[in-house]
C-alpha cells in the first residue's frame, strides 16, 4: 500500500493590498505519523487575490509522499514557482541566510477534482468537498491519515472545502536526477476576500507535546492585524513577530525579477511569523485583516463557530410570535388604556 | 374509599414493573451500539453481564479505516505488535472501513474488565480506548 510520509517545507506567500495569506501542509508519514521539518510558507495578497508560494523537498529514498493543504479559495493557476522567492525572503529576514527551505508535502483527499496538474515529480490536486469525502479521497489514492485527521479536516472544510493534495513520487524525481534537499516550488493563484494561513494542519498527526515549527512570510499591501495577534494569549505563546516592517524596494525589485513574480507591487508591508507551538495547543490558523480596519476574522483564525447555521425548527416561528403576542397584547392594551387617559385628561382628542 | 383507590394504584405499579422486567429478563440477548467519531469511541465505557449474547453494532463516522478490537491485556499486547491489516473471522475483532457499519456477538462467561482498542498506527495513543466490565 502506498503511503505518504514526507518532511516538507511550504513556503506560502500572500501578498497584497489587503492581508497575505499563506499555509503549510501536514505531512503524512507511512505509519501515520507525521515527520515535519521546520516549514517555510510566503502568502502574498494583492487586489483581492492570494499568491501563495510553497516548496516541496526531495528527501531521498523511494515511493510516493503527499500531504493537504487547506485553501481559502479555489485557485485560478497552479504553476511552478520562482526558483529563488523563498530563499530570498528568508535571507531579507535572516542574514546568514541558511538557504535549505523544508517542503511541505501534501495529501490527497477524496471529493471533486478541480484541477490536476503535473510540476516535475510532483502530482497536484486541487479538491472541493467536505472532511468526509476528502478522506475518503485520500485513502482511495493511497494516503494514510492519522487519527486526528477526520476532526481536523472537518475544521477546514467547514470554512472553506478547497484542499490541495500534493503527492511526491521520489522515485520519479531521482530518474529526474533530483538531489536530496531539491525543492519544488508551487505557486498558487487565488482569488479570495479571506486570505488566510492555516496553522492548525502543522500538527496533523503528532502527538499533543509534539514541537511544531514554521515560518511564516506575509506580503501585504498595508500593516497587517493578525488573529490570534504573536504574543497574545490565544497565541498560547506559540506565535512570535519575527519581522514586521516595510519591504525594502530592493526585496521588492528581486522578488518581481523571479519567474512568475510579476504581480509584486511597488510597496509592500512585509511580516515574517515564526511558530514554535505544542501541537497540542495549535488548534487555530492565522486570519490576516491587510485592509487597515483592523479587525481580522474570528472565524478565520478558527475560534469562531463556522458552517451553516441550523435551520430554525418549524414550530419557532409560531412560538416567536406567540411569545412576542404574550407581551404585545398587554403592552397594546396598556398603550391604549394611557392614551384614553391622556385624552380623558384634557389631551389632544382621538377623533374630530 | 381513597384507601382503596391508592390500594388499586399501587397493584397496577406491581403489575406493571413485573411486566416490563419479564421483557427484559437479565440473560436475554442485548444490542449495543459504539459509535467512532473523532477517532474515539462513544461511549468509551460498557458495563454488560456475564452469560447473555451482547450484539455490539459499531458504526465508523470517520472517513479513514479503524478496527474495534475487544480483549484482555494480553490480547491486546499481541496486537500491538501485530501486522494485520484487516481482522475477518474472529467475532472480537473488527475491522472498520471509512463510514462503514458492522455487528458482531459476543458472550462473555468470566466477570471482569476488558479493553477494546483501535490498533491502527498511533489510534490508541491518540484515546481510541474503551472499557467494558463484565459483572
Amino acid at each position: 500500500m502506498r503511503r505518504l510520509a514526507a518532511p516538507l517545507a511550504a513556503l506560502a506567500f500572500t501578498l497584497a493590498i489587503t492581508a497575505p495569506t499563506l499555509a503549510c501542509g501536514g505531512l503524512i508519514g507511512p505509519n501515520g505519523a507525521v515527520n515535519l521539518l521546520r516549514t517555510t510558507t510566503l502568502a502574498g495578497y494583492h487586489d483581492g487575490v492570494e499568491h501563495y508560494v510553497t516548496a516541496f523537498e526531495f528527501a531521498g529514498g523511494g515511493g510516493a509522499f503527499g500531504s493537504i493543504i487547506p485553501l481559502p479559495g479555489i485557485p485560478s493557476s497552479v504553476v511552478r514557482g520562482g526558483d529563488w522567492t523563498l530563499q530570498r525572503l528568508v535571507r531579507e529576514t535572516n542574514p546568514p541566510s541558511p538557504f535549505a527551505f523544508e517542503a511541505a508535502g501534501a495529501d490527497l483527499a477524496r471529493a471533486v477534482v478541480l484541477q490536476q496538474v503535473r510540476i516535475d515529480a510532483l502530482d497536484i490536486t486541487i479538491l472541493k468537498g467536505g472532511g468526509a469525502e476528502i478522506g475518503v479521497w485520500a485513502k482511495e489514492h493511497g494516503f494514510s491519515l492519522p487519527p486526528d485527521a477526520p476532526e481536523v479536516l472537518d475544521f477546514y472544510a467547514n470554512r472553506s472545502p478547497i484542499f490541495m493534495a500534493a503527492s511526491f513520487d521520489a522515485d520519479a524525481a531521482a530518474a529526474r536526477g533530483q538531489a536530496v534537499g531539491d525543492g519544488t516550488p508551487v505557486h498558487l493563484t487565488i482569488p479570495t476576500k479571506n486570505p488566510w494561513v492555516p496553522l492548525r494542519i502543522l500538527a496533523l498527526g503528532k502527538s499533543a507535546g509534539e514541537s511544531v515549527q514554521a515560518d511564516v512570510y506575509l506580503l501585504t499591501d498595508d500593516h497587517p492585524a493578525l488573529l490570534p495577534a504573536p504574543g497574545s494569549k490565544l497565541a498560547e505563546g506559540g506565535l512570535r513577530l519575527a519581522h514586521s516592517d516595510a519591504a525594502s524596494a530592493e526585496l521588492l525589485t528581486d522578488l518581481r525579477s523571479d519567474k512568475g513574480m510579476e504581480w509584486i507591487p511597488e510597496s509592500a508591508w512585509l511580516t515574517k511569523v515564526e511558530i514554535d507551538a505544542a501541537a497540542g495547543d495549535l488548534r487555530f490558523d492565522l486570519a490576516i485583516d491587510a485592509t487597515g480596519a483592523g479587525k481580522p476574522s474570528m472565524r478565520d483564525a478558527g475560534f469562531a463557530p463556522f458552517g451553516p447555521l441550523p435551520a430554525p425548527s418549524s414550530w419557532d416561528p409560531l412560538w416567536v410570535k406567540l411569545l412576542a403576542a404574550s407581551f404585545a397584547i398587554p403592552l397594546g392594551g396598556a398603550w391604549l388604556l394611557a392614551s384614553v387617559a391622556r385624552n380623558g385628561s384634557g389631551g389632544r382628542p382621538l377623533a374630530g | 374509599m381513597r384507601h382503596l383507590w391508592m390500594r388499586s394504584a399501587a397493584l397496577l405499579l406491581l403489575v406493571l414493573a413485573g411486566l416490563t422486567a419479564g421483557c427484559t429478563p437479565a440473560n436475554t440477548a442485548q444490542r449495543i451500539k459504539i459509535t467512532i467519531h473523532y477517532s474515539h469511541f462513544h461511549p468509551s465505557a460498557l458495563t454488560v453481564p456475564r452469560g447473555v449474547p451482547i450484539t455490539f453494532v459499531l458504526v465508523n463516522e470517520d472517513p479513514i479505516d479503524h478496527e474495534w478490537l475487544i480483549g484482555d491485556a494480553a490480547f491486546h499486547e499481541r496486537h500491538r505488535q501485530g501486522t494485520e491489516a484487516r481482522h475477518d473471522g474472529r467475532p472480537n475483532e473488527v475491522s472498520l472501513p471509512p463510514l462503514a457499519s458492522s455487528e458482531t456477538t459476543l458472550t462473555f462467561t468470566t466477570p471482569g474488565q476488558l479493553l477494546y482498542i483501535c490498533h491502527f498506527p498511533g489510534h490508541e495513543a491518540y484515546g481510541m480506548v474503551g472499557t467494558l466490565t463484565v459483572t
